[in-house]
């Protein structure tokens, strides 16, 4: 391109100053070959909000828009928010009139106007920030086997007590299945497991009309909340020393041994079943779990 | 080169009985009725489920058991009859063979809690047997 000021950008020039239709102009021309609604809507800009945004903003720049130089959770540990949340009073917010009078000069202006508090910008961001879709989809819970039903012994196959065979009491509402070893028979307590690290076994315990405290339920297993933050130093020079460990609440103990009791007699109808649940599944020489039947 | 006899003793013949290794009547038993070539035969298996049809040698097995009265061609009523006559089924069924494959696929069958119970019943039977060798050998 030796010519920049060629020919045709001059008469293109001459056109936008010429006719008082320019976006027609525009919008006839070939380099846009999207239609005006959707340039349109790539044109509208919607305020950042940094209000919420401006402690992540302030460490994680934007690389390019909607993704953050740091991680989410490179942010939180520079934000240190997990030392302790910051306390600090907000000053009291002043309320600033949207309007105010101003004097303004010359004979025929009237001396005085009512002219915005706060100029709008006179610039506007070239180039729009586009703001990530936000997501209004969320994961439903799994929906159960078939073959997984109240009192089916299941295989578990992740997680610390892998290889046990435990019995399905229900489902919960997340999805999880509420599973017991139970906690007599082969040391597994009460806890929630996925369906998908599990194989059910065609094996059945005869609950009957056992049902599961309604209390027992996603809720009943969350963890509980850190009982204040110890400070630094006592966790320096509490170094080298087992943490103490808390002792095992007593009502979660009773509610085991109520659960257990009515599944451990179910169990103690079948003989070998207890054994059964005792014993840790594995595979042996020339077994292939998708050759097996369960 | 004097005619030597055969070290073999199952032959593809017509009335010999045998065991199918695939298709739908997989595991049956049934009759050669008449050989077509070097690579099929009719089989016929009017006691066993076994329709009359070609079947290729590859996916027969031979059995030890044969109609050595069948006459050559016989149809599936001639073949029920002699079948019938000569018991052949329930000489197949006592075998060692058929008892094996009863077993095997008895075992596959298994769920899991019975292969356990398989296997606690195992134990117990080595158990004793170890026992009763002990005391018989003290």
């Amino acid at each position: 391109m030796s010519k920049p000021n060629g020919p045709e950008s001059q008469t293109l020039t001459l056109v936008l100053s010429a006719t008082p239709y320019i976006t027609d102009a525009v919008e006839e021309a070939p380099i846009f070959p999207i239609g005006p609604d959707s340039r349109r809507c790539a044109k509208s800009t919607r305020p950042i909000d940094f209000k919420t945004n401006r402690n992540a903003m302030a460490r994680s720049k934007e690389l390019v828009p909607g993704v953050g130089r740091l991680s989410r959770s490179s942010v939180f540990a520079r934000r240190g928010l997990y030392k302790g949340q910051k306390k600090s009073t907000k000053p009291a917010e002043v309320e600033t009139p949207v309007t105010k009078q101003a004097t303004v000069g010359g004979d025929k202006n009237g001396a005085t106007r009512v002219v915005p508090t706060k100029k709008a910008p006179r610039f506007y961001p070239a180039e729009d920030v586009r703001q990530p879709k936000k997501s209004r989809k969320a994961p439903k819970p799994a929906n159960l086997r078939s073959s997984i039903t109240p009192g089916t012994v299941l295989i578990l196959l992740a997680g610390r007590f892998r290889g046990k065979r435990v019995v399905f009491l229900k489902q919960l509402a997340s999805g999880l299945l509420l599973v017991t070893g139970p906690y007599k028979v082969n040391g597994v307590p009460l806890r929630r497991v996925n369906q998908a690290y599990v194989i059910a076994s065609s094996t059945k315990v005869d609950l009957g009309d056992f049902k599961v405290d309604e209390k027992i339920n996603d809720a009943y297993f969350a963890k509980p909340a850190a009982k204040g933050s110890r400070s630094a130093e006592e966790e320096f020079f509490s170094e080298g020393k087992p943490k103490e460990k808390a002792a095992f609440p007593e009502s979660k103990a009773a509610d085991q041994k109520t659960v257990d009791a009515a599944v451990v007699a179910a169990i103690k109808k079948t003989q070998y079943l207890d054994k059964y649940i005792k014993a840790t599944f594995g595979l042996s020489k020339g077994q292939f779990p998708h050759q097996l039947t369960f | 080169m004097p005619a030597q006899p055969s070290n073999f003793r199952r032959f593809v013949e017509v009335g010999r009985v045998v065991l199918l290794k695939s298709g739908p009547q997989e595991g049956q038993i049934a009759v050669i009725a008449e050989i077509i070539d070097h690579n099929r035969a009719i089989i016929d298996g009017p006691t066993t489920g076994v329709p009359r049809q070609s079947f290729p040698y590859r996916h027969l097995s031979l059995t030890p058991f044969i109609l050595s009265t069948l006459p050559r061609g016989a149809g599936t009523g001639v073949v029920r009859k002699h079948l019938e006559k000569d018991g052949t089924v329930e000489k197949w069924e006592k075998s060692s063979w058929a008892q094996r494959r009863a077993a095997i696929a008895k075992r596959r069958s298994l769920n899991d809690f019975e292969r356990f119970v398989v296997m606690v019943a195992k134990k117990a039977r080595r158990d004793r047997v170890r026992k009763t060798l002990a005391k018989a050998s003290a």
